[in-house]
């Protein structure tokens, strides 16, 4: 009997593993492979759930249909192929499916996303579900646009190279006016730092409309650059109610002559930013991206989408520079969970490696990588380890650890790049960084009175709460 | 506000202006210059010697000292260039660079003789 002829059609519930349930399949090159974590409903069995999964994130519907019969389900259809403990976790458990090309557009984040994340989060089967890392096979990485320039390129424009570069949000994030928020970003770049930043939530509100804050930033720019004859930028942020108003403002921030805009991918939209993206390549300008919304997503360790997940989906939709967690500050991140992610955002290959919470080798083939940012509650005591943790291909952004200098915002940015540089000469003298920490920048500031100052500022603030989502290690 | 310092920059003072990695640090002495052509050694990148007038210092394209040193392991050779340069260039600053040919960039770049400036 022939095989591939179609069988006879019987109206009814099946049981999902019966067709998406493959333990002998042998996952292809060219698959999106997934892996979620489940938490069934108490009596559900594991790959029964698993298959579940499977089907109502690609081809499958709760009853089966006479249409089925008139398509190849047997190649359109995702195949939940293993299954694993959760470590430290009996509730949980992972399930990796894989899914065949054809089911997915080209060049399309937005729709892969839509099936592997779409109604199956919503399932009744499953009490809750996390996606916690997808492989993208070298076919949809190549149809994607990715990064408009990438890390070397940047560095090329911007003329820095052989250390992290150096940032600033510039606060408080509402209310100032357009003329002295140009003042902080002014004294912060003549002070040493190569960016500041708007906040993610600056947008066009009424006590600063976006053409003022351009037009001021721009000037402190060029002053700043005239001054210290390096180069400087001021991410503005060009997220806006609307496309058109956000290319309006992308087109004013290119002809006033600004390097890098910023966008927020997440509240903006994906197709947004993928099309802000695109124009950001087509026109010189540097592109970086801020995750505001992402803890909403990412943080619960039972449901939801893993960070790492969404910076693979940053780094297709395109954009140079997100922010990665700091590690070491006010905000959430697990140390080897972020180093996993960086690599994920910065690397040509990144091997599977369970330890940092990475499910899948990842080629990226050509596609340049993203710059991560580290920022949020770090000064310059955080600077040793954060050197040693995130390298040079990183820029570290101190808000309140510059502005909050005693002497103002130039102080502070220069206390911030003297600790820097410091970190970089001592790692390729061959110095331990965390070890070392206090003898290094008690040497630095020897010569600096402005880092001097900032480490008596700060000497006592840290932020040790536990990290909620952690990765899962056994802990018993 | 008697212990508060003035931000002592000027577009007025040449003597403000910065040079990449390393500006904001005391000039870097023969020893310590030392370990850092050491680190570009061992990080496999190949050294190069650039100069400029300080007038020009804003271009991406200072002169070139010869080719760079592609495969030069030997610190003293690479310290020795940058003296030839120096000596063959007074009054430019001159630049050590360390090409990293996989990631199609420079490595690093600092600045070990920043000459006097006028503007």
């Amino acid at each position: 009997m022939n095989q591939n002829a179609p069988g006879k059609y019987s109206a009814g519930v099946k049981e999902y593993r019966e067709t998406y349930w493959d333990p002998n399949y042998t996952p292809k090159e060219s698959d999106v492979l997934a892996c979620f974590k489940i938490t069934p409903q108490a009596g559900v069995p594991r790959e029964e759930a698993a298959a579940a999964v499977a089907a109502e994130s690609s081809t499958g519907t709760w009853t089966t249909v006479w249409t089925d019969l008139l398509t190849d389900l047997d190649y359109y259809k995702g195949r939940a192929y293993a299954i694993e403990d959760v470590p430290g976790d009996d509730e949980s458990y992972y399930a990796f499916i894989a899914y065949p090309m054809g089911l997915f557009e080209e060049g399309s984040v937005v729709n892969v996303f839509t099936s592997l994340v779409g109604n199956v989060f919503g399932f009744k089967a499953v009490r809750a579900l996390r996606l916690e890392d997808v492989r993208f096979p070298l076919w949809f990485v190549a149809t994607c646009d990715g990064p408009p320039h990438g890390i070397q390129v940047e560095r090329d424009k911007l003329d820095k190279y052989g250390r992290p570069f150096l940032g600033c949000t510039i606060k408080p994030k509402l209310g100032l006016s357009a003329k002295n928020y140009g003042r902080a970003v002014y004294e912060a770049l003549r002070g040493g730092l190569d960016f500041t930043k708007d906040d993610e939530n600056v947008n066009s509100q009424p006590f600063m409309r976006w053409r003022d804050r351009f037009e001021f930033c721009q000037e402190a720019i060029e002053k700043a650059e005239k001054e210290t004859g390096e180069r400087k930028g001021h991410y503005l942020n060009v997220t806006a109610p609307n496309i058109e108003e956000m290319y309006k403002r992308a087109e004013f921030a290119k002809e006033i002559g600004s390097p890098i805009i910023m966008s927020d991918y997440l509240t903006l939209g994906w197709a947004a930013q993928a099309s802000l993206s695109r124009w950001c390549r087509d026109n010189g300008m540097l592109l970086h991206v801020h995750r505001a919304m992402h803890g909403v997503i990412d943080r619960h360790p039972k449901h939801g989408i893993n960070f790492r997940v969404l910076a693979k989906m940053l780094r297709l939709l395109g954009g140079d520079h997100l922010h990665s967690g700091t590690v070491v500050g006010k905000l959430e991140g697990d140390r080897a969970a972020t180093l996993g992610w960086i690599d994920l955002m910065r690397e040509k290959y990144v091997k599977e490696d369970r330890s940092r919470g990475i499910f899948f080798d990842q080629d990226w083939g050509q596609m340049p990588g993203v710059l991560p940012v580290a920022s949020g509650g770090i000064h310059v005591w955080h600077m040793p380890a954060l050197v040693n943790i995130f390298g040079d291909d990183s820029c570290l952004q101190f808000g309140g650890g510059t502005l909050g200098h005693p002497w103002g915002n130039a102080a502070g940015a220069a206390a911030n790049r003297v600790a820097v540089e410091a970190c970089v000469k001592a790692r390729n003298e061959g110095r331990d960084l965390e070890k070392e920490s206090k003898d290094i920048m008690t040497e630095a500031a020897q010569h600096s009175p402005e880092l001097k100052i900032a480490m008596e500022t700060w000497k006592e603030i840290k932020f040790e709460f536990d990290t909620v989502d952690k990765l899962d290690v056994a802990h018993r | 506000m008697s212990g508060m310092q003035d931000y002592g920059s000027r577009i007025s003072d040449p003597n403000s202006r910065k040079m990449g990695t390393f500006s904001y640090l005391p000039q870097l002495t023969p020893e310590e210059l030392r370990k850092q052509v050491e680190y570009i050694v061992s990080k496999g990148w190949n050294p190069a010697i650039e100069h400029t007038e300080p007038e020009n210092m804003r271009s991406n394209y200072w002169y070139m000292w010869k080719l760079p040193m592609f495969g030069e392991t030997d610190v003293d050779a690479i310290f020795n260039e940058i003296e030839m340069c120096k000596k063959a260039n007074p009054g430019n600053h001159v630049r050590l660079v360390g090409y990293d040919n996989f990631k199609q960039s420079q490595g690093t770049s600092m600045v070990v003789h920043r000459a006097d400036m006028t503007a």
